[in-house]
This record gives C-alpha cells, sequence and structure tokens, in this order.
C-alpha cells in the first residue's frame, strides 16, 4: 500500500462512496469507513471526557450533567448504532479475509456463483445480528428521555 | 514475502478481535446489564465509576482497549488517507503524526485510567 503508481484513485471521492457495479457489499465497506470515522472521533472525545474522573466526583458529575441532555444522547445512540454494524461487519470482513465462507474455486457453469455471492447470507445474519443489539441497547437508551 | 504493511494490516486485525471481546464487555455493562438485570443502578454515577476504576481486571482491561482501539483506528484512518494517492512524503508525515497522536492520545487515556486506579487502591 506504500506509494506505488497503481494505486492512483482517479475517482477521487467517489471512490469512495459510489457502489458502482458492485454489489450490496461495496456498500456494505463505504458505510464500514464512515462508522470506523464516526466512532474514532467520538473514541478521542471519550477519552478525555471519562479523563474528568481523575478531577474528583464534582469534575465528574458537572460533565456528566452537560452531557445527560437528550441531544447528547440521541448522538451517543449513533455511536451506539455505529458501533454494532461496525462490530458485526468487522467481524464478516475477518471471516472472509482468512478464507471462510467463500468457497472453493469452480468453473463458470451455469448457475455462476461466486465467492462474493457464497458469502452473502453471512452479511444478513451479521446485520440481523446488529438489529438485535441495536433494539436491546435502544432500550437503555430510551430510558434517558423524559416520561421513560 | 510478508511485508510491513502486510504486518501492520495482520496487527489491524488482531486490534479489531480484542475490541470486540473487550468493547462488547464494556458496552453490555454500559448499555446492556441493566436490561438483562445484572448491574443495579447508574453505571455512569461516580461512585459506580470509582467502583470500576479500583478492579485491577477492569484497569488492565481499559488500557488493553485503550492501545487496541487507537492502533485499529487511528491505522484504520491512515488507510483511508493514503487511499488518496497522496505522495510519500505526505504518506511519510501522516504516519508520523499519526503516531504521535496515538502515543499522546494513549498516555492521557492511560494516566486517567491508572492514576484513579492508583489512588483508589492506595498505591
Amino acid at each position: 500500500m506504500q506509494g506505488s503508481e497503481f494505486k492512483k484513485n482517479r475517482l477521487g471521492l467517489m471512490g469512495w462512496l459510489s457502489g458502482g457495479r458492485y454489489g450490496v457489499e461495496r456498500y456494505a465497506y463505504t458505510l464500514h469507513r464512515l462508522t470506523g470515522l464516526a466512532i474514532l472521533a467520538y473514541f478521542i472525545l471519550h477519552i478525555f471526557v471519562t479523563s474528568a474522573r481523575v478531577l474528583g466526583e464534582e469534575a465528574w458529575n458537572t460533565v456528566m450533567g452537560f452531557l445527560n441532555s437528550p441531544a447528547f444522547k440521541v448522538g451517543e445512540f449513533l455511536v451506539y448504532l455505529a458501533f454494532a454494524y461496525h462490530a458485526l461487519n468487522g467481524i464478516r470482513l475477518v471471516l472472509t479475509e482468512l478464507g471462510f465462507f467463500l468457497g472453493t474455486p469452480c468453473q463458470p457453469v451455469f448457475p455462476y456463483s461466486n465467492s462474493v455471492k457464497r458469502q452473502r447470507p453471512v452479511l444478513v445474519v451479521v446485520m440481523i445480528v446488529a438489529a438485535v443489539v441495536v433494539l436491546l441497547g435502544g432500550v437503555d437508551f430510551l430510558r434517558a428521555f423524559p416520561g421513560e | 514475502m510478508r511485508t510491513r504493511e502486510s504486518t501492520l494490516w495482520t496487527w489491524h486485525l488482531v486490534a479489531g478481535a480484542v475490541i470486540l471481546v473487550l468493547l462488547g464487555i464494556h458496552m453490555f455493562i454500559m448499555h446492556l446489564a441493566d436490561f438483562f438485570g445484572t448491574v443495579q443502578g447508574d453505571v455512569l454515577e461516580f461512585s459506580s465509576v470509582m467502583e470500576r476504576s479500583l478492579d485491577a481486571t477492569f484497569a488492565v482491561m481499559y488500557v488493553v482497549l485503550l492501545a487496541a482501539a487507537l492502533y485499529h483506528g487511528l491505522y484504520g484512518l491512515r488507510n483511508i488517507i493514503f487511499e488518496l494517492s497522496i505522495s510519500e512524503r505526505a504518506e511519510r508525515v501522516i504516519s508520523v503524526l499519526l503516531v504521535l497522536a496515538g502515543v499522546a492520545l494513549f498516555l492521557v487515556g492511560a494516566y486517567g485510567t491508572l492514576a484513579v486506579h492508583s489512588a483508589q487502591a492506595g498505591v
């Protein structure tokens, strides 16, 4: 991946965002990156926010009081959503990277099959699990709102 | 042939697996434990936070998670930036800046965790 004339991304930003002729996995890839960046941004802030406990109970309560507003809770839920997607899709990526669920190379005989199609059920399963994780966590976030 | 980049990529995957386990535990405690009835009270209350900070297992878990997440996140960011076809000189500068940022953030986070743990444990 080091500098090379073979790695030119002539499409620029669209090279990241467009699925082109690829399937749903291409959008899963784009979303994986976007959620990764969002989680990284949150994580860096999280390091500083949680370090407030060093300053004692008063400082901790001040910070938590500031972050306890519905707007921050919605933001936190979006990060939780990103975490659920990134973690579950990441499991699929590692498994396929290691060669699982891709099958073995075969002749191009009708009905055609390929490794992308063979791993697609895994994508569906991990997304269902991600949805369950989001729903369970959603219960916790709903409690942050008045009337819950 | 195993290049430096493929080694860094392998560590990216290893860090991802470590994060999956440790962040899974963290997320369960923070957002799901109450749902399953395994934790009583507000996990964000100062006393609850201090209770976990005092626990050596939690302290070690936080520091390992901090290191793994910083490596995984910043290496991922580096990969995304490098795909913009920047010059090799810019790649080197960005690599150095990300390493420095990672070390600085690790020191801040590790100090927060270990200082509280040491003070609470009377070390």
